[in-house]
């Protein structure tokens, strides 16, 4: 093996940097995967947006999973979280629009008013 | 480039864990994880001592933070559905403080993690020990670049003795001072050495430091040697910690492999090489003398001082030997700052230590804490208080070279000055934590008996010394204590204290100097009243139910195997002397301490 350099070992940093264990990401993905979810094919808009997360080298994206969000007419759903924004709840995904949203909202940092069916978060007692 | 992956499982192989079945666990979810084609996504990490070892197998999430305990194989696919097909917390496994009924999902939240500061054990939990760029990507080997290329020996000196770091293997004598010591030494062949020896019993830092994280000692060292200019170093490790010599000999041939040892060290020049030497696990070996004399090949027995190690050492080469502590230390201190690290602590202990948790606590395991931190919580708060609702009664710190710490002194700041003023030591950084159903005399006899069977013998007062303070305690608890036995303990441990060569004959009185100074009461009750207060040593039970105490729950009755004790509901349960085996049973079994 070829011996490293100081430049070698910032790149190193870089390439292995696992982001997700250090906390303080700047966006959070939420795919709703409850039975619903499921069943109108969240699985591949999950695989989309590993795909998408992969291709882009993004290092401050969370990507988890959560229940059903009560609304399993409109799966697949995902939640979109930029630290200070209020959240973006997204319904009827395709894996088109789901590029097109991870393009716009969680590289971009702007929301895709089309697919959006709210803001904000539910209240909750 | 690494994939991504949506989330990492961060699995416990430190050794308490893998003795727990983490490994079985481990392969449980690599199946699971292929069998819901989720392999892709979620990655599976083994990492080194997460600390929180009575709760094993222990596991952490992310990016949830979220820490999972006692996790059994069988549980596996019930889990990787709930997590991360469903995206749900798996109550069952999260954690729950001791008297609450609410679970506490993130890792941070819990008490037990809450307070600690992680310096030393900085990657706990965040790596695989076992893959380089992780350590790497943890800002891994800057610091040695930068004390290889930016600095000169003066300044790593200076830098290190600013920052007030003391040696973290117990005796506490300031890092930077002793490299300044030997850099001055002229000298063509020097040796760097780490001692891994760690010998005292409920002790496990070093271990945890070598399996979790062998870089960042790697690292400590090539800065040490660069300061010191040597280009061989030696880690002293005992052959019965298998795992981190495994890790640490892996660590060293990935180092090896990428020019972060050996020859010209990242471009720098620079040469170390670095071997493991493992010892046969006497605990006198880990006197800094015999270790060298170990590493020669001769038998380990320390010798006197002065000359000391830095003037000659190893082979009689200036050496500087450094605690695995100590070393993992050194980088982050290179890389931020020695004012960076001086400001946690107190006047005299600056930065963390790291204790191992052991005994009647709640929350057994591997902790790191700022000096000065109050003895108080790390025991109540981050140890989780003492189980079975019993009492605490002291903490034994320092292992069989210091001493015990009561109940009334139980707001002492950890830091060197103020535990050595009540008699322990800060010692490496065991604490062995007892609840009332210890008995103080036997506790003593117990590190005297450690201490009389790893003496070495070269010197009288250690090796007679100590057999003599053995009897006189074995009697005592035999219940043949003699009137005047307890000044004579005292005036024999003050003459081995004053007389013995080394450190282990210096400080093995110290548990009986403590436990006297501490809890007299119960050596006179040994000795006069013939009696137990702790209900202990054998020969001082009567065995006799006291009938205003006893409850008449029959517990004792439920419990007693030798079908001696009578009891009927509503009556006092009595003993018959002619059947009980003095097995104890039913002592530990009545709640209200009512047989004696």
């Amino acid at each position: 093996m070829a011996k490293l350099t100081i430049a070698d070992l910032k790149k190193i940093k870089e390439d292995f940097h696992q982001g997700i264990r250090e906390g303080a990401f700047r966006v959070k993905v939420t795919v709703h995967m409850g039975t619903c979810g499921i069943a109108a094919g969240a699985r591949s808009i999950m695989n989309t947006i590993m795909e998408e997360l992969s291709t882009s080298n993004l290092k401050d994206v969370a990507i988890t999973t959560s229940g059903c969000a009560g609304l399993c007419s409109k799966e697949p759903m995902a939640t979109i979280e930029t630290t200070g924004e209020p959240p973006v709840k997204y319904i009827s995904l395709t894996e088109d629009k789901m590029r097109k949203i991870f393009a716009e909202h969680v590289a971009g940092g702007k929301a895709v008013p089309e697919y959006a069916l709210v803001v904000g978060h539910e209240t909750t007692y | 480039m690494e994939t991504t992956y949506r989330s990492n499982i961060m699995i416990c192989a430190g050794t308490g864990c893998v003795a727990n079945g983490s490994l079985k666990v481990k392969n449980a979810l690599a199946t699971e994880l292929i069998r819901r084609n989720l392999h892709k996504e979620v990655k599976l990490v083994l990492t080194g001592c997460n600390g929180f070892c009575a709760k094993g197998p222990v596991m952490v999430v992310y990016p949830e933070d979220v820490f999972y305990q006692l996790v059994k194989p069988e549980d596996v696919p019930f889990l990787v559905e709930e997590h991360f097909i469903k995206g749900r917390l798996v109550q069952k496994f999260l954690y729950t403080p001791p008297a609450e009924k609410n679970t506490i999902p993130v890792m941070n939240d819990i008490p037990f993690f809450k307070h600690q500061v992680l310096r030393a054990l900085r990657n706990r939990s965040l790596i695989d020990a076992e893959k380089i760029e992780e350590y790497i990507a943890r800002d891994g080997y800057l610091a040695a670049a930068k004390a290889l290329t930016e600095m000169t020996p003066e300044q790593i000196v200076n830098e290190m003795k600013g920052s007030g770091l003391r040696g973290r293997g117990g005796a506490g004598f300031l890092t930077g001072l002793k490299w300044e010591l030997c850099a001055r030494v002229p000298g063509d062949i020097k040796y760097i050495l780490c001692n891994g020896d760690e010998g005292d019993p409920g002790a496990f830092m070093d271990r945890s430091i070598m399996e979790a994280d062998p870089h960042s000692v790697l690292e400590g060292m090539i800065i040490a040697a660069k300061a010191i200019d040597a280009h061989y170093g030696y880690i002293y490790v005992r052959a019965e910690y298998p795992l981190a010599v495994h890790r640490l000999q892996l660590a060293i041939d990935q180092a090896m492999d990428r020019g972060l040892l050996g020859k010209d060290i990242l471009g720098s020049g620079f040469n170390l090489d670095i071997e493991i030497y493992q010892g046969a696990g006497a605990f006198v070996c880990g006197e800094e003398t015999a270790l060298m004399a170990s590493i020669e090949g001769k038998r380990g027995m320390p010798r006197s001082k002065p000359p000391f190690p830095v003037v000659k050492g190893l082979w009689m080469r200036p050496s500087v030997l450094n605690n695995v502590e100590t070393f993992a230390n050194v980088p982050p201190i290179i890389l931020n700052g020695a004012e960076w690290f001086s400001s946690l602590g107190t006047e005299k202990s600056k930065g963390t230590k790291v204790f191992a948790l052991s005994g009647a606590l709640n929350n057994i395991g591997l902790v790191e804490v700022p000096m000065g931190i109050p003895l108080k919580t790390v025991i109540f708060d981050i140890g989780g208080g003492i189980k079975n609702n019993r009492k605490f009664k002291a903490v034994q710190m320092g292992g069989p070279s210091g001493g015990c710490i009561p109940l009334s002194l139980i707001d002492t700041p950890v830091d060197y000055e103020n535990i050595n003023k009540t008699g322990a030591i800060m010692g490496s950084g065991g604490m062995v934590v007892m609840d009332e159903t210890t008995c103080m005399p036997t506790m003593a006899k117990f590190f005297l008996e450690f201490t009389e069977d790893e003496s070495c013998g070269k010197c009288v007062p250690c090796r007679i010394g100590n057999k003599t303070l053995l009897s006189i305690l074995t009697r005592i608890t035999n219940g043949e204590g003699r009137e005047g036995d307890i000044e004579l303990l005292l005036e024999l441990s003050q003459q081995i204290k004053d007389t013995s060569l080394c450190g282990l004959g210096q400080t093995s009185p110290n548990p009986v100097l403590t436990t006297i100074k501490y809890f007299r009461d119960e050596y006179e009750a040994h000795i006069k009243e013939r009696r137990c207060p702790a209900r202990v040593c054998t020969p001082l039970v009567k065995f006799v139910v006291d009938q205003e105490k006893c409850k008449k729950c029959g517990l004792c009755f439920k419990a007693c195997p030798a079908g001696a004790i009578t009891w009927e509901k509503k009556q006092p349960a009595y003993i018959d002397p002619e059947k009980c085996t003095k097995c104890k049973s039913c002592i530990k079994a009545c709640r209200f301490w009512a047989i004696d």
